[in-house]
């Protein structure tokens, strides 16, 4: 099977001290440097099949959103690699994405700050579709977005308002819109669905569905909520869930731990209900426990 | 206001004469007081000054150069600011950090005292007065513009004009600007007003618009050398008019900000 994305120990870290005066501090009457890193995402590894849709399921605040981020570029990895369609785009220069940009969108979180509030809806879809020159003529631009946003579930008398005209759900579609203008091969969705009300939910997600079966792309997934009906459904498709495949409600304790000081040995140990003296002390390899499912764990 | 501006650009044609057109002025007619006071003329409504012209005459016309400073300075003042303050905004870093210590400097002095450091420099004149009202002021739009564009950069539309590739320049101007716009409008009105204001501390020091086209500070300031011998009203009228227009504006700016604020509606 052919691979659209992927992501091999792919790193991000923010520096939290602000300039170089920051990394100082006094401690026991000395001045000592010290960097505050957030490892917001460590070692992720995975790979996407072309046409396949892929969940990143986790708590919030575990850094999927940051991953997702990372992965289309918005910002830059600190390391690992990142393969689109075969081609290392880890450290591609932003003249060097463009033509990758037509090929990978995003549908970003939330549907009330994804919109401009200055641009009217026909033009914030048609402004990507003539940048990437997806239509040649204002005019065609015109046709094709009204065509889109008729799929998306938007009437064509409505795409002259602007934003705040319109519901969350509504936004989402619009966003949706968006996202499909420049023809992609591969959408990645971060929490499309988390800002909206359960039972607009349902419906956005039927939209996402639909619209892979017409236009073919894969899916980047991400949520937060392993129980919600849509993911159980996908969970088969879920490799790992850190660690554990049991309920995770009832196994689960305790807080995330600081990204800031990494716990040693295994990330998840001091949560981890199975956990044994080796969990503390060593990082686990990722083995092979099916045919092409990992597994990191001491366990196996 | 819009009495204020009115007067400025027509006030002109219904003026009893042309105050710096010397043809125009009878010396005979130098220290009138106020037409209703005894000995006024009911020619010369607010008085006349030591030369003889009309005070009302000088309002009309000084009023045209300070709304002229005010307006053309807010202009000049607000495309180094907001300029300074998208790229310092949008770019953050080394050129941010650059921009901000220029102005953390620049505040640490009064502004008045820049502004007459650069008067002097640069000597009298309309144009050197544009030019150090905009060497101050553009401080304060850069630092507002870029705190708003530090807000606006972190929304998800301008990731998504990221996603789609669009170049920097195209998404400050079509997704940052418009956004940040409604701050600059608002700011833009209350900085006339402190515009007028500070050209007329400056011409009132000597150091401001040359003698041949009096701004209403230098009007107040010629007054000043007669005010204790009585004629108070060459100083004391042009001094008013220039309070009612500040006012004016600074009400116009509170209005705009209730009113381009979608919240408050």
């Amino acid at each position: 099977m052919e691979k659209i994305l992927e992501v091999e120990n792919l790193e991000q870290k923010f520096d939290l001290s602000t300039g170089v005066l920051g990394k100082f501090k006094f401690k026991k009457g000395r001045l000592v440097k010290e960097e505050r890193m957030v490892n917001a995402v460590n070692k992720v590894s995975f790979s996407i099949d072309k046409g396949k849709v892929f969940s990143l399921v986790g708590e919030s605040g575990c850094g999927k959103s940051t991953t997702a981020r990372t992965v289309i570029k918005l910002v830059e990895p600190k390391g690992g690699t990142i393969k689109f369609a075969g081609e290392d785009i880890t450290n591609f220069t932003p003249g060097q994405m463009l033509k990758y940009r037509k090929r990978m969108q995003m549908i970003f979180q939330d549907p009330y700050a994804s919109l401009n509030p200055r641009q009217k809806i026909i033009d914030i879809i048609t402004e990507p579709m003539l940048f990437h020159k997806v239509a040649n003529t204002k005019k065609e631009a015109e046709e094709k977005a009204l065509e889109l946003l008729h799929k998306v579930g938007i009437r064509p008398e409505q795409a002259t308002r602007y934003p705040h005209q319109f519901s969350g759900g509504q936004r989402q579609r619009i966003g949706i819109a968006r996202a499909l203008a420049v023809e992609p091969e591969f959408i990645i969705a971060d929490e499309p669905v988390s800002a909206l009300d359960v039972s607009i939910q349902a419906q956005i997600l039927n939209l996402l569905m639909d619209l892979k079966d017409e236009f073919k792309f894969s899916y980047l997934f991400i949520s937060h909520d392993p129980l919600h009906p849509y993911t159980k459904v996908l969970l088969s498709a879920v490799p790992k869930l850190s660690g554990t495949n049991l309920k995770r409600s009832r196994l689960v304790k305790g807080e995330i731990p600081s990204a800031i000081n990494l716990p040693s040995g295994c990330y998840f140990h001091e949560r981890c209900p199975y956990a044994r003296p080796i969990c503390k002390e060593e990082m686990p390899t990722e083995k092979e426990v099916k045919d092409n499912h990992f597994v990191l764990c001491h366990l196996y | 206001m819009f009495f204020v501006l009115l007067t400025a650009i027509f006030g002109p044609y219904f003026t009893v004469q042309n105050p710096y057109d010397l043809s125009d002025i009878q010396l005979a007619d130098a220290y009138k007081p106020p037409a209703y006071l005894e000995g006024g003329d009911a020619k010369f409504i607010l008085g006349t000054d030591q030369q003889g012209r009309d005070i009302l005459s000088t309002i009309v016309y000084g009023s045209r150069v300070s709304l002229f400073i005010g307006i053309v300075g807010t202009l000049l003042t607000c495309a180094i600011g907001v300029t300074l303050g998208l790229i310092s905004g949008y770019f953050g870093g080394k050129i941010d950090a650059l921009i901000m210590r220029i102005a953390d400097v620049q505040l640490s002095f009064p502004t008045m005292l820049i502004a007459i450091f650069l008067m002097s420099l640069l000597g009298r004149g309309i144009a050197n007065i544009l030019i150090s009202l905009a060497l101050v002021g553009w401080v304060r739009y850069a630092r507002i513009v870029r705190g708003e564009v530090l807000s606006v950069k972190k929304q998800e539309y301008i990731e998504a004009t990221k996603v789609i590739g669009l170049p920097n320049f195209r998404i400050i101007a079509k997704h940052v600007l418009p956004n940040v716009i409604t701050s600059i409008i608002v700011l833009s009105t209350m900085q006339v007003g402190s515009f007028i204001l500070t050209e007329a501390t400056l011409s009132f020091l000597g150091l401001g618009v040359p003698v041949t086209r009096p701004s209403l500070g230098m009007i107040c300031s010629d007054g000043y050398q007669v005010l204790f011998s009585g004629l108070w009203w060459v100083s004391i009228f042009p001094g008013l008019y220039i309070m009612l227009i500040v006012f004016g504006i600074n009400l116009l700016g509170d209005f705009l900000r209730d009113e381009l604020n979608p919240k408050l509606k």
